[in-house]
């Protein structure tokens, strides 16, 4: 590999470091645009001997066929694009409830992991063990066909723990009545919520002045939390599914045993994933701030709370972004259960049309956008836990 | 790393001998080339492979099923088997010339249009936007079974009529008419049913005989095909409501005439053999027929076989291959078989009903 | 825990003493850990229970040994079973090889009380499973045959697994024969009747998708993790932008992609096999991942390698196929394999486009009206068919990676 020819003699271009750099770069792009004009050229002929052409006029036609479940006000003689937007509604109503219930169940399972307690710990190993080493879709199709349809087996109606009711045509869930005082009930919650978060700043800075809690801070947060559940539990006119006489449920919320069996399937699956994620994150930081957070004279869960998990944050941050996003990507699996998605509307769309290029371009877009958004939104998020150098 | 060179070479190898590339005959090889079939055809491209790729259901008794040892039988399987028989100008084990494709009713479009499989000969509904460029862009054979779309109840449900069904669950097969109908039918009616939407018939009937819904809807032939199939048979009847009309019958793509033409009128041919009384019995007698439009039907006589790309006795192989349309109808969905249908619309014209095929000229 | 059946003696006294502290730490040492286990303990005791008595009573289990052959091999043709078989002697006798070699090499023991447990679980098995058809007594045999052969072979080469024969290369050379030998049982052709892809299914499919796509993907996705860390603006641009598009889509839509627009591209006339246009579309998804995945490791790789290979004299691709790449990719190792346990997860997507993997078979078994609402225990079933592959592969991977860094 050594050079012969001596300094003097100038560079043959074929071992021109600049020459190499652009041809090579030249090379690639003419070889994948060589590809892809090709491919486009057959698909223009494939689809002019199909007699078709690439247009996005047929969102306009009426779509005829029916949407399961919606939001969105829907009928057969509403358009293919809107048939698509109101499956791309039901795809967000499932991956934002998603998020959040995965989160909640994600964190405790890793920070079941740290427990004392020895059942706890096996448990949630096996749960963690099981789960990540089957695939996602056997798992819903288990969660569908043997959880949901298994307890609303028979003709009936079957009433689960009490308040909770379960048939052929879904799950019904106790719900806040729709009326003006739940309303209130709600924007009053969440006033709440905003002092206590100023209370509990205003605490923290009374700790670190004075090196210990003062005592009329906390009370007030007791009395906040006290309320808040007072209006929860009756504020909100809870409707409670019951049993008519004719055998008809009413009342509450109906939630499809579909959309129940996606929900379930998505959270736990990625559950045990964000559970790894928390674990690890916990993990990462050093027992020395545990130490040092409790010869400063905090307690167990407060040494969590304010000195290890703010620091945890900074590690699980980063990765849930990829997990919320395999969540989001995930939820297309929705196709399989027969839960009305943007890709099950989709593939019906595609079949009373024809056009599989144009669906398959909008599901991209689709998961694209969404995807950036997420990661967008995390980054955000990101930012707002790292530490602030001064 | 020449070894993971020498690996990637074998392994595309291994790939590219999985690309086939179907080999269009030239018109410049010595072997009589058929006149009217333009390179383009997907005609010639099955006469090269030497194998006509059909897509059929292949779950529905009587019209096409497939047993356990791999075994095709049904309407529209020897529908396939008809044409197959007339591409290649024999009829001794035919099966072996052709490849069956089982396809689920969202993939049955996208494989006819992709090339995946030639014609389709699977309880597929002839309407105006599966037939136009500007909506499926597919060609339509002759009609093999006029159907209607029914609903199958448990008789413990009490539902004795489609309005019945308001607020009932229902299975339904997406992708087809019937879901179509169904939606329509429904708000006709002023009724609203809870769709429970599955992507082939088999699930959906599983998901019925499992009371995940209290009725079913698809095409009375198949409904009367997948009871069979139930535990107790007796237990579940057909509504007397027809939601649609489902002229049923084998597609193939687009702007291909040629093949086109051979899948219609080899159809048509098995439709007038019943017309003339030809059977798989008798039709090697008949070829001695005096009567001249069975001469030019069989092609003793005359170029009609010719005119389509095809050698001239073409509905000799069709017809013993599978024999007539009554044969054909009898043998599998008849009064005699399992499925106990009778002929109704399926009747020859001259007997009532709509079968009915132009002149053989 | 320790056990004694034997009369009460100190010891036993000693070792009731250790469980109740046992108890006591690690189940009773608060209130609110005592409630939970409580709660928990009786929610475990009823589902079991309940489990017990469905599994005893209720379930039909008939509906897995009448399908065996469909679970495993689809509808593969009886008639060429012995393909496959021959196919698991070869396998059996390469992983035996290996196996010793690798164990030789690290000087660990062959037989270790897990190894030996796991083998006398497979025995037991397949003594006791409920085969149905002409001869069980005959597949018995063939399995086990198949666990004697793997033993016997693996403590040979264990015997002969001489340090200074350089085993490295030659077991690689033979695996890749191994695995060009099964596509050639298994697809036919050459002197062999052609088998049909669409006779492939079962955990046979499930094995080759995953198998094919993962080897595939390794050139992509090296490729890819090269040109995503390239100074050259084009290539850094192209890497980048296919790496993101794929890893923003969802893998249903890029196996729509496969099998609904890849024949659209090709040339009219060009026809590519479902399968493979399957395992085209696992590919493309799976390449971008293990890009990301080799970029970890290349930057984990210092500066100072690629400067010290510089000024060796060693040009880009030496320095990156010599130097670079083998330390990064046996940095990602785990993270690799992790990929692939999810490819081999994420197969099972193939069933809802019509082919019948695992999971597809197991659909249409359930969609047979003899089979009808069997669903907890086929999926139960192939749950753990899956289960097993997964945990094979990790701890396979596992093993590997412990003699490679014991053994370099």
């Amino acid at each position: 590999m050594v050079s012969r020819h001596s300094s003097d003699t100038p560079i043959p271009l074929w071992r021109d470091e600049r020459f190499i750099r652009w041809g090579l770069q030249t090379l690639v792009l003419a070889v994948v645009i060589g590809v892809m004009g090709i491919m486009v050229v057959n698909m223009n002929r494939n689809l002019q001997q199909l007699g078709r052409q690439f247009d996005y006029t047929f969102l306009k036609n009426q779509s005829g066929f029916n949407i399961g479940e919606h939001i969105l006000p829907y009928s057969p003689d509403d358009t293919y694009g809107w048939a698509l937007w109101v499956g791309y509604v039901n795809t967000l109503r499932l991956i934002l409830v998603g998020f959040v219930a995965t989160t909640g169940v994600g964190i405790l399972a890793g920070i079941a992991s740290f427990s004392d307690n020895w059942l706890i710990r096996r448990l949630n190993l096996i749960y963690v063990e099981i789960v990540r080493n089957t695939p996602l879709l056997l798992q819903l199709f288990f969660w569908y066909l043997v959880v949901f349809f298994g307890l609303s087996d028979g003709s009936g109606v079957r009433r689960l723990a009490g308040i909770v009711y379960i048939s052929k045509k879904g799950l019904y869930l106790p719900w806040p009545a729709n009326t003006v005082s739940t309303w209130v009930a709600i924007v009053s919650v969440f006033l709440l919520a905003f002092i206590a978060y100023y209370i509990w700043r205003w605490n923290l800075r009374q700790m670190e002045q004075f090196g210990r809690p003062s005592g009329i801070p906390r009370l007030l947060l007791w009395g906040i939390g006290a309320i808040a559940l007072l209006l929860l539990s009756v504020g909100l006119n809870w409707s409670f599914p019951f049993l008519s006489n004719d055998k008809l449920i009413i009342g509450g919320v109906r939630i499809s045993l579909e959309y129940a069996a996606m929900l379930s399937g998505l959270t736990f699956y990625t559950g045990a994933f964000i559970a790894e994620i928390v674990r690890a994150g916990i993990q990462s930081v050093s027992k020395g701030q545990w130490e040092a957070a409790r010869s400063l004279g905090l307690k167990t869960s407060a040494a969590m709370r304010l000195v290890v998990l703010p620091q945890a944050l900074r590690v699980i941050i980063p990765s849930l972004n990829g997990q919320y996003m395999h969540l989001a990507k995930n939820s297309s699996l929705a196709l399989a259960i027969g839960y009305p998605d943007i890709i099950a509307t989709g593939q019906t769309t595609q079949n009373q049309t024809g056009r599989a290029v144009e669906i398959v371009l909008l599901w991209a877009v689709t998961y694209l956008t969404m995807n950036l958004l997420i990661s967008l939104v995390m980054n955000r998020l990101n930012q707002s836990v790292q530490i602030q150098e001064r | 790393m020449r070894k993971v060179g020498l690996i990637a070479a074998l392994l595309s190898l291994s790939i590219a001998a999985c690309v086939t590339n179907n080999p269009t005959p030239t018109s410049t090889s010595g072997e009589s080339p058929a006149a009217g079939i333009p390179d383009s055809s997907r005609l010639a491209a099955i006469k090269g492979r030497g194998k006509l790729i059909c897509g059929v259901e292949g779950t529905i008794p009587g019209f096409s099923f497939v047993d356990p040892s791999g075994k095709y039988s049904g309407l529209d399987v020897d529908v396939c088997r008809a044409v197959a028989a007339a591409i290649f100008n024999t009829a001794t084990d035919i099966d072996s010339k052709i490849e069956y494709r089982n396809l689920d009713s969202t993939a049955r479009f996208p494989a006819l249009q992709n090339g995946e499989v030639d014609m389709l000969s699977r309880n597929t509904t002839w309407t105006l936007s599966r037939d136009s460029s500007g909506g499926n862009g597919l060609e339509f054979g002759p009609t093999t079974f006029f159907d209607g779309q029914g609903v199958l109840v448990s008789k413990a449900s009490g539902i004795k009529d489609f309005a019945g069904l308001n607020g009932k669950s229902i299975c339904v097969e997406t992708g087809t008419t019937t879901e179509l109908n169904l939606a329509s039918r429904a708000k006709q009616n002023n009724i609203t049913v809870n769709e429970v939407k599955f992507q082939d018939s088999n699930a959906a009937a599983a998901a019925y005989a499992e009371g995940r819904c209290e009725a079913f809807t698809s095409d009375r032939s198949q409904l009367a095909a997948k009871r069979t199939g139930l535990a107790k048979p007796d237990d579940h009847i057909l509504l007397d409501d027809v939601l649609s009309k489902e002229p049923l019958g084998p597609v193939t793509i687009n702007n291909d005439s040629a093949l086109f033409d051979v899948v219609r009128w080899v159809t048509y041919g098995l439709f007038q053999a019943e017309e003339f009384g030809i059977t798989q019995a008798n039709v090697s007698t008949k070829l001695k027929d005096a009567n001249p439009d069975v001469q030019n039907f069989l092609g003793t006589q005359g170029d009609l076989g010719k005119q389509l790309g095809l050698s001239n006795d073409f509905l000799v192989q069709s017809i013993q291959a599978v024999g007539n349309y009554g044969e054909i109808f009898e043998r599998n969905v008849g009064t005699n078989s399992k499925l106990k249908i009778d002929r109704g619309l399926n009747k020859l014209w001259t007997n009532g009903g709509l079968i009915y095929s132009p002149p053989f000229r | 825990m320790v056990h004694h059946h034997s009369n009460p003696s100190p010891l036993t006294d000693m070792s009731q003493l250790f469980f109740l502290v046992w108890l006591r730490k690690n189940l009773f040492n608060s209130w609110i850990n005592t409630i939970l286990t409580i709660l928990l303990g009786t929610l475990l005791f009823n589902s079991l229970l309940k489990f017990g008595h469905w599994a005893g009573n209720f379930a039909k289990w008939e509906v897995i040994p009448q399908n065996l052959p469909l679970y495993f091999v689809g509808r593969f043709p009886p008639g060429e079973y012995w393909r496959l078989w021959l196919f698991l002697s070869l396998l059996m006798l390469m992983t035996g090889l290996t196996w010793g070699v690798l164990t030789r090499l690290s000087k660990g023991y062959l037989f270790n009380p897990t190894v030996l447990c796991g083998l006398a679980l497979a025995v037991l098995t397949i003594s006791i499973w409920p085969f149905i058809g002409d001869q069980p007594l005959l597949i018995r045999l063939q399995l086990s045959g198949l666990i004697v052969l793997l033993s016997v072979t693996a403590q040979i080469s264990y015997w002969c697994g001489h340090p200074s024969f350089p085993w490295g290369q030659r077991l690689t050379l033979g695996w890749v024969v191994i695995f060009l030998i099964g596509l050639w049982l298994i697809m036919g052709g050459l002197g062999l009747p052609a088998i049909s892809s669409i006779a492939w299914g079962g955990v046979l499919l499930t094995a080759l998708m995953s198998l094919v796509s993962s080897i595939l993907s390794f050139p992509f996705g090296i490729l890819l993790a090269l040109g995503r860390q390239s100074s050259l603006p084009v290539i850094r641009g192209l890497s980048t932008l296919y790496i993101e598009l794929v890893r923003g889509m969802p893998l249903i839509t890029i196996l729509f992609v496969g099998l609904i627009m890849v024949p659209l591209f090709l040339p009219s006339g060009w026809r590519l096999d479902v399968v493979f246009r399957a395992i085209l579309g696992l590919t493309l998804f799976v390449s971008a991942y293990l890009a990301e995945t080799i970029r970890g490791g290349l930057q984990a790789i210092p500066k100072g390698q690629f400067e010290a290979a510089n000024s060796l004299g060693l040009n880009t691709p030496l320095t990156l196929g010599l130097i670079i790449l083998p330390q990064a990719l046996k940095i990602s190792i785990p993270a690799i394999v992790g990929l692939f346990i999810s490819l081999l997860q994420d197969t099972t997507l193939v069933s809802i486009v019509g082919l019948f993997d695992l999971l597809g078979i197991s659909r249409s078994i359930l969609a047979n009206p003899i089979f009808i609402g069997r669903h907890a225990e086929v999926y139960l079933f192939i749950g753990v068919l899956y289960w097993l592959l997964c945990y094979l592969m990790s701890q396979g991977s596992r093993y590997l990676e412990k003699q490679l860094r014991s053994h370099p």
